[in-house]
């Protein structure tokens, strides 16, 4: 079937979404636990309807001790935690020793709020410091701060909402909290269209800070999700001594 | 509390003024006059020793293609080149002043530019802008610190990756690579991998087309390889030229309108006070 003129008169229309801001519509969290912090993410940074990065990194460090996930504008978050980043070094070097995570969330919270005109973009900050242990504080949208045991952030937020509220227990171990943080990402990815990819969690305590990654195809099966297999074009391809009939398959 | 904080002046940078108004008249529906921009296919990937970008070759004006044979891998500096997409006039102001920002921090440190440096100096001007200066870029090089390539967002957004692609034709040339890429290619592997994503991006995307161009870039070298493949060669030119008789033309009629006399100007004496 001939596709219709108008598609042809401009061969860029197609892409218009494409030349969208970049967005993360994202699944964040930061969980507190008995002697530290988990921060968990999701990897999808999209363009309209483009997936434009599927293994983005949104668990952003800002020093040794604090890290912040970012969500919503991507240009934005970035160019905030780039700011903060700069204003925590000099910072620590004027002080001459490791910022406190509370002053680098209300840093955090001063850009936003300044410049909640220009700025969209939801940020979940999460570390550990000598004075108060392990904390988290969420700045959504309109800069406010608020510190809590435990949050979420991004489009996937709205689908854990009831998960957390029955899952979070006070004084869980750290293996505990950063179980509930995959399940909570992976649950949310398999809900939440603009979610996806793989899982980054980042959990911080007075022993330092560890990365852990969950690539797409080890996250648990969900209501109706089939297990991952080969695509017809690698069984073809494995050669012709198990090539089965293209339609037998 | 909103609209006071909105009511405010700006205390500097750039004014978005006359971008609102533009808008305004858009959505009243005054059609703005378009600008030359590079429907394209430019891709990159991180190899075994270095990092290749790519390129295809023609730029367009809505559906006509304005340069057949145009380059959109720019210099950033020795060790680092720069793919762009978007508006033409914005990827080469935007690279040409970032490489010459390069080129005095280089005279002032006396060391190697790094691609984090290009990328930070990039992506600040970009997001200074808030995605009017339309670029999107593949930014690729080698440093002290290794093999980089990062992408960069009109918005000033940026992202670090093995393998990339951007511009109309962004769609074709993943596809390639997705289905392709694996880590430590051969330098000639890579360059394979490259001109079939630029390819794919040539055939399928009205937007893309014409040539391949590559650059490999690896520790110490840095080989252009302008048009590395000419997959649509001009295939109507005679190889010995056209020449025409005189007379091959019919002359049908002949008109001749005399040009008019020219008006006599009269000299005057100066005027006197």
């Amino acid at each position: 079937m001939a596709p219709p003129l108008a598609q042809w008169s401009n061969p860029l229309a197609m892409d218009s979404d494409l030349n969208d801001p970049h967005s993360m519509g994202t699944t964040i969290i930061g969980v507190t636990y008995e002697g530290g912090v988990v921060l968990g993410a999701d990897s999808r940074t999209s363009t309209g309807m483009y997936v434009a990065n599927r293994a983005s990194d949104k668990i952003t460090q800002l020093t040794d001790n604090v890290y912040v996930c970012r969500s919503g504008s991507a240009a934005d978050s970035q160019i905030v935690s780039d700011y903060v980043r700069y204003f925590l070094h000099q910072h620590t070097i004027q002080l001459g020793q490791p910022a406190t995570v509370k002053v680098a969330a209300n840093l955090l919270r001063l850009f936003s709020y300044q410049n909640k005109n220009m700025l969209q973009t939801g940020l979940i900050v999460g570390g550990w410091d000598k004075y108060e242990g392990g904390q988290i504080y969420s700045i959504p949208l309109g800069g406010t701060i608020l510190r809590q045991p435990f949050t979420i952030g991004g489009s996937g937020s709205s689908y854990l909402y009831g998960f957390f509220d029955q899952e979070w227990k006070e004084g869980m171990s750290k293996d505990e909290a950063e179980k509930l943080v995959v399940k909570a990402v992976s649950l949310a990815i398999a809900r939440d269209g603009a979610s996806g990819g793989v899982v980054r969690t980042v959990i911080i305590n007075g022993d330092g800070v560890r990365r852990n990654f969950y690539s797409g195809d080890s996250l648990p099966l969900w209501h109706e999700e089939l297990e991952p297999r080969n695509s017809l074009l690698d069984i073809l391809s494995a050669g012709p001594a198990n090539t089965p009939e293209p339609m037998s398959i | 509390m909103a609209k006071a904080l909105a009511d405010v002046p700006p205390k500097g940078g750039f004014s978005f003024d006359l971008c609102r108004r533009n808008d305004m008249l858009v959505k009243k529906g005054i059609q703005l006059p378009g600008f030359r921009k590079t429907g394209t296919t430019i891709v990159g990937l991180i190899f075994e020793d270095g990092v290749i970008l790519g390129a295809d070759t023609r730029a367009t004006e809505g559906p006509i293609v304005a340069d057949k044979n145009c380059e959109k891998i720019h210099y950033m500096a020795p060790n680092i080149y720069c793919c762009g997409a978007g508006t033409a006039a914005d990827t080469e102001a935007v690279t040409d002043m970032v490489s010459s920002q390069l080129q005095l921090h280089r005279y002032a440190t006396g060391r190697e530019s790094r691609v984090v440096t290009t990328l930070t100096l990039l992506k600040s001007h970009l997001f200074s802008y808030q995605g009017y200066v339309s670029a999107a870029l593949v930014l690729g090089g080698v440093d002290v610190t290794g093999p980089h390539l990062h992408t960069v967002y009109p918005h000033g957004s940026t992202d670090t990756l093995p393998f990339a692609t951007m511009g109309s034709g962004s769609l074709a040339a993943m596809a390639v690579f997705e289905s392709k890429y694996k880590e430590g290619l051969s330098r000639e592997e890579g360059i394979q991998l490259v001109s079939e994503a630029i390819c794919s991006g040539i055939f399928n995307d009205l937007g893309s087309g014409s040539n391949v161009d590559v650059c490999v870039i690896t520790k110490g070298k840095t080989d252009y390889l302008r048009n590395h493949q000419l997959p649509n060669p001009r295939t109507y030119v005679s190889s010995r030229g056209y020449s025409f008789a005189k007379g091959h033309t019919e002359v049908l009629s002949t008109k001749i309108i005399p040009l008019k006399a020219k008006p006599e100007v009269a000299v005057v004496d100066a005027m006197e006070e």
